[in-house]
């Protein structure tokens, strides 16, 4: 029975419902106008509402226009429409997530969040003021270090790590275009102008050389002592994996896995949860040692060849500190076009490269700074989108 | 199974054959790879070998040409490298020249002048184009080395051609291969090589030999060589390659370092010939560094024991 054949409170329910529901999916972070709300309701005017995959297969078409946003209204609609033998009985509260799930599929977290949102009561004005954290709160959320964030507060961390957008640090390569300004000149384009005044050169074309991003490798550690910091780490990636084209991504605990791969999927959640099921050792020790010399003879040479800046995001408190561990530092920083050494540690006021290890990879870094909040993440991002400078050793930054 | 397998032009009938003609022409191949380049051939796709470097990839090209009588075509990459460099160029000056004369002789027809500057033989012919080219001893062998050295942009161009073998020349017209040509792509993977141009190649990995193959190598390339030398030279390097060096050395630089022993009419290998030589194997001064005092001394012991 199609929509229309509700009785009239019934049908007004439905709509609302169908509202709630492209709302939610809204704030789950898919595209959803009101254009689609509309069609969606003319669309179940002409389907049997009673079959219950038949609307699932009418709503999926309508609101989700991308392959990876599937995953996410799959999860939303069977949250949100229960199922239930009789339709008619469409709940209207929200139906509250099964806790006894062992492990939360990917997306369900955003899901749920999305739905425990507070529906249609208040006037949309008042909801945002809700959502959104006043301008103080913000400020205070920039200086706050990760470690000691709340989970709502870290919810809001990863949603400003991903609206983070990273700018373009160009990197010349040796291709050519077209450009007034370029050095060189284009004969074949002179040439062919040429033809048109009777072969009397009078434009000269020229060509320039075509800027590209430089690649990116990043190397996070992700040993016990930085657990706190991980998740946001790969959030911070995957935002700069799915913006730029060259990024390739090392974890490294015990032993070193590339995750490049599973980083590339769109949606951050499923992303993480591929990175999680590739790698073994989660909060363990460190051998940073070893995990770097993996890194210069199985990687290095594959990823470092074309101009990368490595980000290398670990707390170098290795215990095995060894003349090993400076060679390979030694080595990475030579294959490199930059190193940039992300530190969580150096948000403690005073910190001095005590341990040894820290000793032993500092001299080989050309870039030590902190990471430990937003703003310091913001100023990270600055840093990769100003022009690289030429090689060189530049001073190490001072934790001032 | 003689005579059709290694005549010229013919192409071999089955893997044995294949393998024998490579052998015929001094290379040693492993059967894997004398699969994957009969099927390469058998199926008209390309052949992507990746691996160290100085495993035999770009020689492979080489045999095969020879081999079947077929041109060799060779496009070095680099970064940077572009249609102008690996497809066609016109050749601006001679063009100016033509139409300097064309004005001195009075001619204004604008159309004429233009059809007749951007003619062929003002055109510079760059390896994919010359591969593209009908040749009367058969389609040739392409070899596009070192891939991974050219950017992104090169590839997705690459992936075209190889596709269709066509090339569109705007002033020009279209250019099609009659027969595609042999195609052998190698690479030593100093980036990862995109997955779409992958899959439109059969893939291999050319790994380093086993000790008994690379003896055989070793008598093959260096003539002359007396059999207890070319045994501790292939003792030695074998070994080299269990250790855990950032570049072990490869065939070439085998044949290279046996031949070198045997310029200096070394007998067997002694600490002070090896030290002396050793350039020719590694090519790291870390990794000659590592092979000083008991390393080298314990190395060498197990290659010259007599057993």
């Amino acid at each position: 029975m199609a929509i229309n054949h509700l009785a009239p409170e019934k049908t007004e329910q439905f709509a609302d419902n169908i509202v709630g529901f492209a709302r939610a999916l809204r704030a789950a972070g898919m595209p959803v106008g009101p254009g689609a709300v509309i069609d969606a309701m003319s669309a179940l005017q002409v389907i049997d509402i009673g079959n219950r995959s038949d609307v699932f297969t009418t709503l999926e078409a309508i609101f989700v226009k991308r392959h990876e946003h599937a995953l996410i209204f799959k999860q939303a609609f069977n949250l949100f429409f229960r199922a239930s033998e009789e339709w008619k009985h469409m709940l209207d509260s929200v139906p509250l997530p099964d806790e006894a799930k062992k492990k939360p599929q990917a997306g369900a977290r955003r899901v749920q969040e999305a739905m425990s949102q507070p529906r249609m009561t208040e006037t949309p004005q008042h909801q945002e003021q809700d959502l959104r954290l006043s301008v103080s709160d913000k400020e205070i959320l920039q200086k706050k270090d990760f470690a000691q964030m709340s989970a709502a507060e870290i919810a809001e961390a990863l949603r400003a790590v991903e609206r983070m957008h990273l700018p373009q640090a160009e990197l010349l390569t040796r291709r050519q275009r077209p450009d007034a300004r370029g050095l060189r000149l284009d004969l074949r384009r002179t040439l062919r102008a040429s033809l048109r005044t009777g072969g009397d050169i009078i434009d000269i074309h020229r060509l320039g050389r075509i800027e590209k991003p430089a690649p990116i490798v990043a190397l996070l550690d992700i040993s016990g002592s930085m657990s706190e910091y991980t998740r946001l780490f790969l959030h911070f990636l995957h935002a700069i994996t799915d913006a730029r084209k060259r990024v390739s991504v090392f974890l490294f605990g015990t032993r070193l896995t590339n995750v490049s791969r599973a980083l590339r999927q769109r949606d951050p959640d499923e992303a993480l949860a591929s990175c999680s099921a590739s790698v073994e050792d989660w909060a363990g020790g460190t051998r940073i040692s070893a995990s770097l010399h993996n890194f210069n003879k199985l990687w290095a040479r594959r990823v470092l060849s074309q101009g990368a800046i490595v980000l290398l995001i670990s707390d170098g408190l290795e215990r095995e500190a060894d003349s090993r561990l400076a060679f390979e530092m030694d080595r990475l920083h030579r294959s490199c076009r930059r190193l940039i050494w992300l530190n969580p540690l150096l948000r403690f006021g005073g910190f001095e490269a005590k341990a040894q290890g820290i000793k032993m990879m500092l001299p080989h870094v050309d870039e030590f700074r902190p990471v430990h909040n937003l703003s310091s993440i913001q100023e990270l991002i600055t840093t990769l989108s100003q022009p690289l400078p030429p090689h060189h050793r530049s001073l190490i930054r001072s934790a001032a | 199974m003689t005579s059709a397998a290694t005549s010229s032009g013919a192409l071999p009938a089955s893997v044995d054959a294949m393998l024998e003609l490579l052998t015929s022409r001094g290379y040693l191949a492993e059967r894997s790879l004398a699969t994957v380049t009969y099927l390469s051939l058998r199926m008209g796709r390309p052949l992507f070998l990746e691996g160290e470097a100085g495993v035999g990839k770009t020689e492979i090209a080489k045999v095969l040409s020879a081999a079947l009588g077929r041109k060799l075509i060779r496009l070095q990459c680099y970064e940077g490298l572009d249609v102008s460099s690996a497809v066609y160029e016109w050749n601006s000056a001679a063009q100016m020249i033509a139409i300097r004369m064309a004005e001195a002789a009075g001619d204004t027809d604008r159309d004429q002048l233009s059809s007749d500057i951007f003619a062929d033989r003002y055109m510079i012919k760059r390896p994919l184009l010359q591969a593209l080219e009908p040749d009367v001893a058969g389609p040739p062998v392409l070899l596009i080395d070192e891939l991974d050295r050219a950017d992104e942009a090169f590839e997705a161009y690459l992936l075209e051609i190889l596709s269709d073998f066509q090339v569109t020349i705007p002033e020009f017209g279209t250019v099609k291969a009659p027969h595609p040509p042999i195609v052998i792509i190698t690479s030593n993977r100093t980036r990862e090589i995109h997955d779409a141009l992958k899959r439109r190649c059969l893939y291999h990995w050319v790994d380093y030999p086993a000790a008994e193959r690379e003896l055989a190598i070793v008598k093959t390339r260096v003539p002359g060589i007396s059999a207890k030398l070319s045994q501790q030279v292939v003792r030695f390097v074998q070994a080299l390659r269990n250790q855990d060096f950032y570049k072990s050395p490869g065939v070439a630089e085998t044949i290279d370092w046996a031949t070198a022993l045997s310029e200096l009419d070394a007998r067997s290998l002694t600490p002070q010939v090896v030290g002396d030589t050793l350039g020719a194997l590694l090519k790291y001064q870390d990794d000659i560094t590592r092979m000083q005092g008991d390393t080298l001394q314990k190395v060498l012991k197990d290659a010259t024991s007599e057993n």
